[in-house]
């Protein structure tokens, strides 16, 4: 059976460790602070000025002036602190941010990134993509396998602009778990419960390794 | 000395506006967005303008305001998703819209108030941000030269500020408001809270004085949210 959300949540929660500190970005890897393992702290950040994040906060003591990056209200923690847009991307692309877990529409074999844009629909920007995967240390991709069409989205190359090149370094679908390496390429390292390596071939353009745990 | 403190956003942006301008205005989102001085902007008038802000505020809020009387002719942002009018003026090819990495958005802004010309980032480099830009190597790593961004006037809102022009901005409504305060050739700020000089920490001041050339207590303060979050009370605390 194959992964849900949750299940990719907690298993991106796995690449934590204690004393991190960590960006996530919106969609699935949100939900990973739901799923963070007992007795690992790590700090998250949002880009538009915080570390520290805090949980939502309870109903009708939301804040204007406290959100996250994806624009929800959120609270704050007592380690907390607040800084300038610029001082927040001095951390990410001065590389003091440990790991970056984000979205993905396509993955290349190469460890190349689409996730802002898609030509001929309305272009909605990049937000901070483009320096989380340029700045962070080791960027994890979360993303369902295949489109809704069906067709992959683990691929030889990207077809879609990309967010960057070759910064892929975990990615994790709903049937698996890949390692992306500048001269490895791809490797198979976790299946879902249930799905066999067939079916991840026969649902993935790319060329990967096997290394199934 | 030069007074800083205007009555009111009218006369704190009087003698500043013309058309074509370029205005670079602080917030994120909805957070931390000069409401006030966007209003007068609007009721001012002023057209085609070019405009450096992180979005573009939603529709019938912030600098949306300024979308719905065809003021705004260029917007260079990062994000500008949560407003149907900026699409429809975008796709109907009314409205130029540059898009930069937040970064390189806030390091082009820190870099124009800064007097430094330009700068070297890896964001970016191999997608269509660096297209038509310069690249070099560094100790063996590829990156892309990102010019400094200035304008005619910045637009800042802040927590608490006093006459001398000092700002203490609040939580994370702080954002590019600092970096616009040192980028605009004039700088005027709104604050929701103007205090008596010596009232503010010294030590705890955000943009010092020198960067605001005129400031207004603004407000009353709407304050929308975005997207108000919560998670459910405890029944019982402690239970």
């Amino acid at each position: 059976m194959a992964w849900t959300r949750e299940d990719m949540a907690a298993r991106a929660a796995l690449e934590l460790k204690d004393g991190f500190y960590v960006n996530l970005g919106i969609g699935i890897p949100t939900l990973v602070a739901n799923h963070i393992p007992a007795g690992i702290s790590v700090t998250l950040q949002s880009e538009n000025g915080m570390l520290g994040m805090g949980p939502f906060p309870y109903p009708g003591e939301a804040d204007a002036d406290l959100i996250n990056a994806g624009k929800q209200t959120i609270t704050e923690l007592p380690s907390s602190s607040y800084f300038s847009s610029a001082d927040s991307f001095a951390m990410i692309r001065g590389g003091h941010i440990a790991l970056s877990i984000l979205g993905g529409m396509q993955v290349a074999q190469n460890g190349d990134l689409a996730n802002w844009m898609v030509p001929g629909k309305m272009v909605k920007g990049m937000g901070g993509a483009m320096d989380l995967v340029a700045g962070v240390g080791r960027v994890v991709v979360v993303m369902d396998h295949v489109e809704k069409s069906g067709a992959p989205k683990l691929l030889t190359r990207c077809t879609l602009p990309l967010t960057g090149v070759g910064v892929v370094d975990l990615l994790i679908t709903d049937l698996g778990v890949f390692e992306i390496g500048p001269d490895e390429g791809v490797t198979l390292i976790e299946l879902a419960p249930d799905v066999t390596v067939e079916e991840v071939k026969a649902k993935t353009e790319a060329a990967f390794a096997l290394a199934v745990k | 000395m030069l007074r800083k403190i205007r009555d009111g956003a009218a006369e704190a942006l009087s003698g500043l506006l013309f058309d074509g301008m370029t205005v670079m205005s602080g917030g994120f989102g909805l957070c931390g967005t000069p409401e006030t001085l966007i209003a007068a902007i609007k009721a001012a008038g002023v057209r085609e303008l070019t405009v450096i802000s992180n979005n573009c505020g939603i529709d019938g809020a912030s600098l949306g305001l300024l979308l719905e009387g065809g003021q705004i002719r260029k917007m260079i942002s990062s994000y500008v998703g949560e407003n149907k009018l900026f699409e429809q003026l975008y796709l109907s090819g009314t409205l130029e819209l540059e898009f930069n990495p937040q970064g390189t958005l806030a390091e082009r802004i820190r870099a124009g108030g800064a007097g430094i010309p330009a700068f070297f980032t890896r964001t970016g480099v191999g997608t269509l941000v660096a297209e038509g830009k310069e690249l070099r190597d560094f100790d063996g790593q590829t990156y892309v030269m990102e010019r400094a961004l200035t304008a005619d006037l910045a637009i800042v809102k802040a927590w608490k500020g006093d006459a001398e022009g000092n700002l203490i901005y609040r939580k994370t409504a702080r954002n590019f408001n600092p970096m616009m305060a040192t980028a605009g050739k004039v700088t005027v700020a709104e604050v929701e809270e103007l205090v008596e000089v010596g009232a503010l920490d010294k030590d705890g001041i955000h943009t010092p004085g020198i960067f605001v050339d005129r400031i207004i207590q603004g407000g009353p303060y709407e304050k929308r949210i975005e997207r108000v979050t919560t998670r459910p009370r405890p029944e019982r605390e402690a239970a």
